[in-house]
Order: structure tokens, then C-alpha cells, then sequence
């Protein structure tokens, strides 16, 4: 299993040679989303309207942080759990998101998707949320401040630790890794 | 009769909500520790070297050991030779929740209608499980529950003649499809008996036992270990990327039951297994 050091923008080809299994230190920027930026983002691409974002070589990490305490950048910010996304990701990465990043599996949808248009998905540890926002170097909410919590941010990481659990070609580390265990 | 303040209820909310949220506690710390230990997976020993170094960063720098910081559920016994004064007790508790959750930079999480609703913005009402029982004191138990281990939680309205070997079935299949969605290890609350409300409550009350004890009824205790080395040989392992460790512990709440019903509920926590307990 190899060990990458990606920074973001990603093209298809950075993602194309991603394996499930392999540990990822990502730098650069990623934008946040949960479920009801999602509902929103999906809707303007259902309008043919603009997004607030660019999805072009993007990932978007699904989280929704805790309030920033004085002094921080950022409070805790770990994963949430990504199937929720599942009905509105394909459709963003028909427009170019090259990438998610949350927990646990994916639905065979976006696995079709992240076949077709190349991208991967990315799993950080859940629950690890304070030792996940010294990742995080700056943040700011550029849209859907009303959604508090929810509301899309652009973060700045810098080494953020990853694992690639699906890939662009059908590996899943769930499958594969719970089979190697199972008694 | 003895008598507390409203607003002594208050505080106590108040400090165990941010407690519970910034220091994981000792059986759940231990628990995590000797999983780190036994596990064989590489992947699944790196999730636990990252929950161990996330808890000491929340410890001394109380931030919360998640960002989901939990609907704040509170159990209660009270006293019935205690008077509560200055206040009714469950605005204290929300007072409390309120203020925890500000003062401690903690998330909230609480939309005011599930369908129509906005965000409460200060995560309140807290749940309350409320128990009147002998006594002049009050049990309080703060336990921040999150959304995505909660979402992997089941009740089955079983069959009598489905048995024990139908409990272990359904136990063992909740954690499997679950799989690393809940944030595994993770701890399973069982409930089994009761009606169909009383036995998802069980299972949620069976997550405030400490991990490590023992249950004190020894058929309860043997039937919890073989489904703790049931549910780890699932092979689900730490965050759901296969290994060893896919349970700290299983706790089992049983209850009478009508001869006709045989309720049996799972409430998954996470590896964050928030509880704290004062007695005021
Ligand atoms: S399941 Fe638990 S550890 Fe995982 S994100 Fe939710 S609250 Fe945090």
C-alpha cells in the first residue's frame, strides 16, 4: 500500500493512480459541505444556475465543525458519515469534484460515478476531530452562513492525514479489509 | 426533607456536558488503550493511535473529542424525599445544556421540528429519562449522544421462538451493516424484553454501564462476552476498514416482557462514548 503526498487541486490523473488502501497527507485548499449545502448546491445545478464554489479538481470534505474557540482557527472538525451525501454526489462529479472526504462506505451510484468521471473517495478517522483541526491552517464560511454548523467553508490544510477507501476503479477498503479480518 | 436548587442542577448539566465533551472517560480511555494493544490490522492500529492522540489533545486543550458534541440525553433518578427548589427541574437541565454548550464552544446539533424546524441554536431540550426512586439525592448521567452512531442503531419486534439465538443474529447483523458508519470500536447498547418503546429506552440505558463490568446477572455476563467475540469476529475492525477490534464492549439491559412479544433493540455508540454521572 503506498503512501501519497497530494496537493489539491487534483487532476484526473493524480486520482487515477490512487489504490484503496493507500495513506494520503493532503495539502492545499478543500471545501466543506453536508447534507443541506448539498440540497442547495444540487438544486443550482438543477437550475443551470452558479455555484458558490468551484467543483472543477475539487474535494469536498463533509464535515460540519464544532464553534471556533478564541484563539483557534478552527474547532473540532472530524468527518461525518458520508452515505448521507450519496443522492447528491454523483451529480457533482459529473461537474468536476474530483473527490470527497468523510467516513464510511459509499452506495454503488457514486462508486459508478467515481468510475466514470475519475475520482476518489477519501476516509479521515471519525471521532478524531480535535487532533483533524491542527490540520486545518484557515478557514473561512463563503457561503450559506445561515446553515451555522452546516454552512460551506473553505479550508486551508496542510498534512491532513487520509486513507483512500474507494477508488476510481472499483477497489473498496471496507470489502477488502473487513474480508482479511473476518473469522 | 433535604432540598437542592434548581440552579445547582443547572451547574452540574452545565460542567458535565463540557466534561463529557472534552475528556473521554477512564473505562472508555482504558478500553480504547488495550484495543490499540490487540490490534492486528495496520490501518485499524493507526485509527486508534489517531483516537488516542485526539483524546489527549481534547483533554489538555478542552476542545470536544468530536465535533458532533450530541443531542444532550440526561437520565435522572430522583429521590422522592428530595424537594428541588427555585425552579422546575427540566428548565434547570435545559439551562444547563444551554449554557455548557456556549460556554464550551460545543456544537449544536437540535433542529426545533423534525420536519419544519430550524436550529435551536443553544441544543436544547435535552431528552430526559426520568426515574423517581427512594432516597433524597439526584443521579444525573449526561450522555452527548452523536448522530451517526445513533443512526445505526435498530429495534425488531422478534418472535418468542426466535430466542437467544435470534438476539445474537440480530445484534451480530446490526454491527456488520453498520459497518464503519457508526465510528467503530464502538460500544452496543442491547435491549431486549419490555414493550416497544420501553426496550430502544433499555438499549440506550445500557450504554451508561461502565466499560469492563460485569453484568450482574451471570447468564446476561456470559451471553455479553460470546457477543462481544461475535460481534469482533465480524473482522468490521476500527472505523470499518477491517481488523480485530470492532467493539469495546457489548452491555445488555433485559426487562419482563408479554408472552406474546419479544422486543430486542441495539444503540450503537461510538468509539466517543461520552457519559458522565454526579450525584447532588
Ligand atoms: S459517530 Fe461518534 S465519533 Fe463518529 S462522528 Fe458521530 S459522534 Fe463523532
Amino acid at each position: 500500500m503506498a503512501e501519497h503526498k497530494l496537493t489539491t487541486p487534483l487532476s484526473e490523473e493524480d486520482v487515477r493512480k490512487l489504490e484503496a488502501g493507500d495513506t494520503v497527507s493532503l495539502t492545499g485548499v478543500v471545501y466543506t459541505a453536508r447534507d443541506a449545502a448539498h440540497k442547495r448546491l444540487v438544486e443550482l445545478l438543477e437550475a443551470g444556475k452558479e455555484l458558490p464554489i468551484p467543483l472543477e479538481g475539487q474535494l469536498i470534505y463533509y464535515v460540519g465543525p464544532a464553534p471556533t474557540p478564541p484563539g483557534k482557527v478552527i474547532g473540532s472538525a472530524g468527518p461525518t458519515t458520508s452515505y448521507r451525501m450519496d443522492p447528491y454526489s454523483p451529480i457533482l462529479l459529473e461537474h468536476g469534484l474530483r473527490g470527497m472526504i468523510g467516513k464510511g462506505a459509499r452506495s454503488e451510484p457514486v462508486v459508478e460515478a467515481m468510475k466514470k468521471y475519475g475520482a476518489v473517495y477519501f476516509a479521515a478517522t471519525g471521532g478524531a476531530a480535535a487532533l483533524i483541526s491542527r490540520s486545518i491552517v484557515s478557514a473561512e464560511v463563503i457561503a450559506y452562513e445561515d446553515l451555522g454548523a452546516e454552512a460551506i467553508r473553505k479550508l486551508e490544510v496542510k498534512d491532513f492525514p487520509l486513507i483512500v477507501a474507494q477508488d476510481s476503479s472499483g477497489g473498496n477498503v471496507y470489502e477488502e479489509g473487513q474480508k482479511q479480518y473476518a473469522r | 426533607m433535604r432540598e437542592i436548587r434548581a440552579e445547582q442542577i443547572t451547574e452540574a448539566v452545565a460542567r458535565l456536558s463540557m466534561e463529557a465533551n472534552f475528556e473521554l472517560e477512564d473505562d472508555v480511555q482504558k478500553a480504547i488503550e488495550e484495543a490499540f494493544e490487540k490490534e492486528e490490522s495496520p490501518a485499524g492500529k493507526e485509527v486508534l493511535r489517531q483516537i488516542l492522540e485526539n483524546s489527549q489533545i481534547a483533554r489538555t486543550e478542552r476542545m470536544p473529542i468530536c465535533q458532533d458534541t450530541g443531542y444532550a440525553v440526561v437520565f435522572a433518578e430522583l429521590g422522592q424525599d428530595l424537594h428541588i427548589v427555585g425552579g422546575d427541574f427540566e428548565a434547570a437541565v435545559n439551562e444547563g445544556v444551554r449554557s455548557g454548550y456556549t460556554e464550551g464552544y460545543l456544537r449544536k446539533s437540535v433542529l426545533s421540528d423534525p420536519i419544519k424546524g430550524a436550529n435551536t441554536g443553544d441544543n436544547t431540550p435535552a431528552i430526559v429519562h426520568l426515574r423517581i426512586v427512594p432516597g433524597d439525592t439526584l443521579k444525573l448521567w449526561i450522555v452527548p449522544k452523536g448522530g451517526g452512531s445513533e443512526n445505526m442503531s435498530k429495534i425488531a419486534m422478534m418472535k418468542p421462538a426466535d430466542g437467544v439465538e435470534g438476539v445474537k443474529r440480530f445484534v451480530v447483523d446490526c454491527v456488520r451493516t453498520a459497518s464503519g458508519n457508526p465510528c467503530p470500536p464502538v460500544v452496543v447498547g442491547v435491549g431486549i424484553g419490555g414493550t416497544f418503546e420501553y426496550c430502544a429506552y433499555l438499549a440506550k440505558k445500557a450504554l451508561l454501564r461502565m466499560i469492563g463490568s460485569t453484568h450482574p446477572d451471570s447468564y446476561y455476563a456470559e451471553l455479553e462476552k460470546e457477543l462481544l467475540e461475535l460481534v469482533n469476529d465480524t473482522g468490521v475492525g476500527p472505523m470499518g476498514l477491517g481488523g480485530r477490534v470492532t467493539a469495546l464492549s457489548v452491555n445488555i439491559e433485559a426487562a419482563p416482557r408479554h408472552i406474546a412479544s419479544f422486543p430486542v433493540s441495539v444503540n450503537m455508540n461510538c468509539h466517543a462514548a461520552r457519559h458522565k454521572m454526579v450525584e447532588l
